[in-house]
C-alpha cells in the first residue's frame, strides 16, 4: 500500500467548450468545462488538465475566467497548458487557480524558459509537455522524436534525451504524448512511455491513445507510468472513472478508491 | 473572526484561500500585514517551493519576527502546510542545509534516490500524488476523517521529528516512514495540501476552522 497511480480526465478547451479531436483534427463538441470538471471530481478523479487550444487573445481571456471557475469549485490538483510563452502566463494561471502549468512548444523553442520557471515559481508547479512520434522504421532500434504544432513540425529532437533535459531543466513532471496515437484508441506507446520513465527520476504521466480500460492498466504496468491521462473515453460516457480505478486495481495496481 | 493567510512571497496561496472559504463563512485574508495577522483568529502558514527561499522571503518580508512569535505565544491556531510544516522543525537538509525557526524539534530530510516499488520500478522523487495518511495520536483535526484516508502530496523532503508526542500522522514512501501531521499546543502542521485533497482535505480545513485548543 502507498502511493497510488493516477487517473487525469484531460478537457481540451477551445472558446470555452470542451472539444476533442482525433489526430487533432476534426473537432466534436463534448460540453461545458466547469459542469465537466465538477462531474469528474465527484467521481474520483485523481487531477485534472486543462489544455487551452484557442489560438486568438479574446479567447484566451475566457480560458483564464473559466481555470477561475474550476478552481472554485473542484479541490485537487489543476494544471493548465496551451499558450504557456512566458513567466507572465505562468503567474497569469496560477493566480486563477491553477496548480500546476503545462508547457509545450515554449520549451523546444527555449528550454531555458523551463530552467526560469522553475526556479521562479519551484518545479512542483511546472510540467513538461513531451509530444513524440517514433520515427524508427521497421526493423531498426526504436526511437522517437520531439514534435511541435500539433505534431506537424519534427524538431530532430530525440525524446528520451529531451526528457531527460527537461528533468535537468527544472520539470517536476513530464507528461508524455504519443502523437501517432493520440485520438486513434489504440493504447499509449508503451515502448516510448517505458523508455522515458525508466530515463527520468520525475513522474511521467502517460497520454495518447486511450481506446479501452487495458491501456490504462498496460500504460502504468509495462509503461511504468505514474499517471494516465485520457480525454474521449470519459467524455463520452463509454466509461467512468470509478469504474477505471476498480479495473485497474482489480489488476493490482495501487488507486485512490 | 478572520483567517489570515499568510503570504510571504511564496506560492500560489490562491488554493488554499478559495478552499477554506468553501467551508467556512469566516473572512478569510491573504496578507502579509502585521497588524491583520495580528488580529486573526486564525492562522494558516503554507508555503511552496524551495526552504532556502521560503526562509529567506520570510526574512525579507520581516515576517519571521512575527511568526517566532505568534508561534511562542501559541494564542491562536495555527496550520502549516508543507514547507510551512517544515518550516517548523529545527533544520532541513535542503539547499545545503538550512536553520528553520524551530518550534518542533527534528530535521527535513531528502527522500533516498534510489527507491524502488515492489515491480522494482523507479520511486519517483518528489512523492507526488495521494497516499495514505497513517492517524497515530487522536486530534481534532482528524475529526470525520478514515483512518488510513488519500491526501495529495508533492515534495521532494520530508519531516522526521525528533519528539513522538509531536508526530500525528506519518505516510509510507519506499522505505521512508515520513511524519507528514505534527503538531503541538495550537499548532498542527501537514506535509499533503488539504486545499487540493477533495472531500478529505476538505474536512481538514473544515476541522481546523472549528479547532478551539
Amino acid at each position: 500500500m502507498g502511493l497510488a497511480k493516477r487517473i487525469i480526465p484531460c478537457l481540451d478547451v477551445d472558446a470555452g467548450r470542451v472539444v476533442k479531436g482525433v489526430n487533432f483534427i476534426g473537432i466534436r463538441d463534448a460540453g461545458d468545462p466547469v459542469e465537466i470538471a465538477q462531474r469528474y471530481n465527484q467521481q474520483g478523479a485523481d487531477e485534472i488538465t486543462f489544455l487551452d487550444i484557442t489560438a486568438s487573445h479574446e479567447d484566451r481571456d475566457t480560458t483564464v475566467e473559466m481555470v477561475e471557475r474550476i478552481a472554485g469549485e473542484v479541490f485537487i490538483p489543476l494544471t493548465v497548458g496551451g499558450g504557456i510563452r512566458s513567466c507572465d502566463d505562468i503567474r497569469t494561471m496560477l493566480n486563477a487557480g491553477a496548480d500546476k502549468v503545462s508547457i509545450n512548444t515554449a520549451a523546444v523553442t527555449n528550454p531555458d524558459f523551463v530552467y526560469e520557471a522553475a526556479e521562479r515559481f519551484g518545479s512542483q508547479c511546472i510540467v513538461v509537455a513531451i509530444d513524440a512520434k517514433k520515427v524508427s522504421a521497421e526493423g531498426e532500434p526504436d526511437r522517437w522524436e520531439i514534435f511541435t504544432h500539433g505534431g506537424r513540425r519534427p524538431t530532430g529532437l530525440d525524446a528520451v534525451e529531451w526528457a531527460r533535459k527537461m528533468v535537468a531543466y527544472g520539470a517536476g513532471e513530464l507528461l508524455l504524448t504519443s502523437m501517432d496515437r493520440d485520438g486513434t484508441k489504440v493504447g499509449f506507446d508503451l515502448g516510448v512511455t517505458r523508455a522515458i520513465a525508466d530515463a527520468v527520476s520525475v513522474p511521467v504521466i502517460a497520454s495518447g491513445g486511450v481506446g479501452n480500460l487495458d491501456h490504462l492498466v498496460d500504460g502504468v504496468i509495462e509503461g511504468g507510468a505514474d499517471a494516465v491521462l485520457a480525454a474521449s473515453i470519459f467524455h463520452f460516457g463509454e466509461y467512468t472513472i470509478p469504474e477505471a480505478k476498480r479495473y485497474m486495481a482489480n489488476h493490482g495496481i495501487e488507486m485512490r478508491l | 473572526m478572520t483567517i489570515a493567510v499568510i503570504d510571504y512571497g511564496m506560492g500560489n496561496l490562491h488554493s488554499v484561500a478559495k478552499a477554506l472559504e468553501h467551508v467556512t463563512h469566516e473572512n478569510v485574508v491573504v496578507t502579509r500585514d502585521a497588524r491583520r495577522i495580528r488580529g486573526a483568529t486564525r492562522l494558516v502558514l503554507p508555503g511552496q517551493g524551495a526552504i532556502r527561499d521560503c526562509m529567506g522571503e520570510l526574512e525579507k518580508t520581516e515576517l519571521r519576527g512575527l511568526v517566532e512569535e505568534l508561534l511562542a505565544s501559541q494564542d491562536k491556531p495555527l496550520l502549516g502546510i508543507c514547507v510551512g510544516q517544515q518550516m517548523l522543525l529545527d533544520h532541513s537538509e535542503e539547499n545545503g542545509g538550512i536553520g528553520c525557526l524551530g518550534f518542533l524539534r527534528g530535521e527535513v530530510r531528502k527522500f533516498p534516490g534510489d527507491m524502488r516499488d515492489d515491480r522494482d520500478n523507479r520511486l519517483k522523487v518528489p512523492h507526488m500524488g495521494w497516499n495514505l495518511v497513517h492517524q497515530h495520536h487522536d486530534h481534532p483535526l482528524w475529526k470525520g476523517i478514515d483512518q488510513d484516508e488519500h491526501f495529495y502530496f508533492v515534495h521532494s523532503y520530508y519531516v522526521e521529528a525528533a519528539d513522538d508526542a509531536t508526530v500525528f500522522g506519518t505516510t509510507d514512501y519506499g522505505r521512508v516512514s515520513a511524519h507528514v501531521a505534527i503538531g503541538r499546543d495550537a499548532t498542527f502542521a501537514v506535509q499533503f495540501h488539504p486545499e487540493k485533497s477533495s472531500r478529505a482535505g476538505l474536512q481538514l480545513l473544515e476541522n481546523f476552522v472549528q479547532w478551539a485548543p
